[in-house]
């Protein structure tokens, strides 16, 4: 029986990725259906006041390394630092979220715990000896369940799948600090500038996303500057149209999407991809703009609560994914449909 | 320099996937390198012309399964190798990285694997560091642009990404590279490089050729479904001008709890 769960608390310089805290949500909940406890594991330098976050998202116990090594992510160190607490703590399973660094780190503990790893998950069944989790594979076109016969079992979970716990302020725990042996020396690497993102709301993340496809760019009323060739003036247009799209994705708060289509053809930067090939997404609503919905386009946002789909043309497939369509220009729907969403959310 | 590429087959990304009798089919869909990995050999083709070098393509599966290899050979690498074993049917990521490690020990002398940041069939991502773990070498993931290479020093400069942004890592090598799209459009085989592709011979390691034994995997798969399709009933919103359109649409989202 599952009695021992450890959480790895994921951050950027002290910045938590939020989805950390519905793996230790998950960690709670499991421990207490199997009378047992939920350890979070914060790994960092200046992370200290993240302790008391830790036991108001529910844990029992904190083991942490503040040390200035760790300031930067070097996947390395933080390695040997989550083996030593796994040997310290001796969990039955660990849980990671699925962010970039989440990912790499769960990857590299198991090698040197010598266990597997269920990635991405996005359901967990924990009444059994040992958990069965279920993944999409295929970018989500099939659904996979898994089982681990090692010891510990390492899940990641997959942003925004399992629900983020409400803080309970009264909560509080023991910490347990990790002793810090390692010398900068005998690092193979070093981290000599970060460049921050410029600002927006990320994908992964988002509750709501609103995506542009290659309709962006079929706006017949716009006139581009004589000096653009073909393709300026197609890239020129479509600019045009993820300004509506930003626009939209700014009233509510949401990010902004792209379809591979319009990515390939350079109207927006590959961050913004959705799809096979992209990032996989499930917000509660999904606003799609002039794209048609390609399998692989549908593979990364089909599993989404409430798809809208704008497009011209009737027979476009994405309208057989939407839970509301509507046929139209998006060019000319999408600035009333902004204007009109301000107005209810102001008022 | 001497640049391991590793690249897989899969089925095309517009396939339709479907679960027969337990077993995952995709039809007569066209079987395809990983996309992933098309970033990681155009990465390598050009570091090697950079820098000098060769770059061998790696391919674990099974024997006929040569799309990945022809296709990464077909783009300008120069050798390739397989690695192929009845006993690996079923391995999971751990598994699969030991022999690919081992594949790359025996090589030898490489001084970078570059891999594709994931493959678009299970999609986890973990090879590139579980190979970088077993050889002891960094791991430096979704890696965008080389800034710089020192062979001399063996050392390089990347920039890899994070949800927050970019790092710029400086780091020893041997070292293992996953590689983003952001790199840069791959090349498109030439019609002289396929015709090369089509007649190479390339060697296929056996577990015994590598001198391991079979690794055990602890990740097992009971049950593999396609997802039950919640029926959708799509609502067409009606209107006789885009702003009643509009407006008719934010009225059903209110409904809908969605704001």
């Amino acid at each position: 029986m599952t009695k021992k769960i450890l959480a790895y608390i994921d951050h950027f310089h002290g910045k938590v990725q939020s989805s950390s805290w519905e793996g230790l949500g998950l960690a709670a909940k499991i421990a207490t259906d199997n009378g047992g406890e939920a350890a979070a594991l914060i790994l960092g330098e200046g992370v200290n006041n993240l302790t008391q976050q830790a036991f108001h998202y529910g844990a029992d116990q904190v083991y942490l390394a503040d040390h200035s090594i760790l300031k930067d992510f070097r996947p390395e160190p933080l390695t040997e630092l989550i083996a030593a607490a796994v040997r310290e703590y001796q969990p039955d399973v660990i849980i990671f979220p699925t962010t970039t660094r989440g990912r790499t780190l769960a990857g590299m503990a198991a090698v040197d715990l010598d266990t597997g790893v269920m990635v991405d998950i996005i359901d967990l069944d924990w009444g059994g000896d040992k958990l069965t989790a279920t993944r999409p594979i295929y970018a989500g076109k099939l659904y996979a369940k898994l089982n681990c016969s090692s010891s510990p079992e390492i899940i990641t979970l997959r942003t925004r799948a399992f629900e983020k716990p409400e803080p309970d302020t009264g909560r509080s725990g023991t910490v347990t600090n990790l002793e810090v042996k390692l010398n900068p020396a005998d690092l193979a690497t070093k981290v000599l500038d970060h460049q921050e993102k410029a600002s927006g709301v990320s994908l992964t993340d988002a509750s709501v996303i609103v995506t542009g496809g290659r309709g962006t760019a079929n706006n017949p009323a716009l006139a581009p500057p004589d000096d653009l060739d073909e393709e300026g003036a197609e890239v020129w247009k479509a600019e045009k149209g993820f300004e509506l799209i930003q626009n939209l994705a700014d009233v509510l708060g949401a990010a902004v999407g792209a379809s591979r289509a319009a990515v390939d053809a350079g109207y927006i930067e590959y961050d913004h991809q959705v799809g096979q090939t992209g990032k996989v997404v499930s917000p509660d609503l999904y606003i799609a703009c002039g794209i048609s919905g390609a399998i692989q386009h549908l593979a990364g946002m089909r599993s989404s609560k409430v798809i809208v789909a704008i497009n011209k043309d009737p027979d476009a497939p994405i309208f057989g994914f939407a839970r509301f369509g509507l046929v139209g220009d998006m060019h000319k729907i999408l600035p009333p449909l902004t204007d009109g969403l301000k107005a209810y959310l102001e008022g | 320099m001497k640049i391991v590429v590793c690249v897989k087959q899969v089925p095309d990304t517009a396939a339709t996937m479907v679960v027969e009798n337990g077993i995952i089919s995709w039809g007569d869909a066209p079987l395809i390198i990983n996309p992933w990995d098309e970033f990681a050999v155009e990465a390598a083709l050009n570091l090697a012309a950079d820098h000098g070098g060769e770059v061998t393509a790696l391919c674990l599966g099974k024997e006929e399964e040569t799309e990945a290899i022809k296709h990464a050979l077909a783009m300008g690498a120069d050798a390739a190798v397989m690695v192929s074993d009845p006993a690996l049917k079923g391995s999971d990521n751990v598994a699969a990285s030991k022999v690919i490690s081992a594949a790359i020990t025996k090589i030898g002398e490489v001084d970078l694997v570059l891999f594709g940041q994931q493959s678009v069939d299970t999609d986890t991502g973990l090879l590139p560091v579980q190979v970088a773990r077993l050889l002891k070498w960094p791991s430096l993931t979704l890696v965008s642009k080389f800034e710089s290479i020192t062979p001399a020093e063996n050392s390089l400069q990347v920039i890899r990404s994070m949800e927050e942004g970019n790092q710029v890592v400086e780091s020893q090598m041997p070292a293992v590279v996953s590689v983003t799209k952001d790199y840069g459009e791959p090349r498109f085989p030439s019609f002289m490089g396929i015709r090369k592709a089509s007649k190479a011979e390339y060697p296929v390691w056996s577990l015994a050729d590598l001198g391991i034994d079979p690794p055990s995997s602890a990740i097992t798969w009971p049950e593999v479904k396609e997802p039950i399709e919640n029926e959708i009933i799509t609502e067409l919103i009606d209107g006789d001008s885009p702003e009643e359109k509009a407006k008719n649409l934010i009225e059903k989202l209110i409904a809908e709890k969605v704001l």
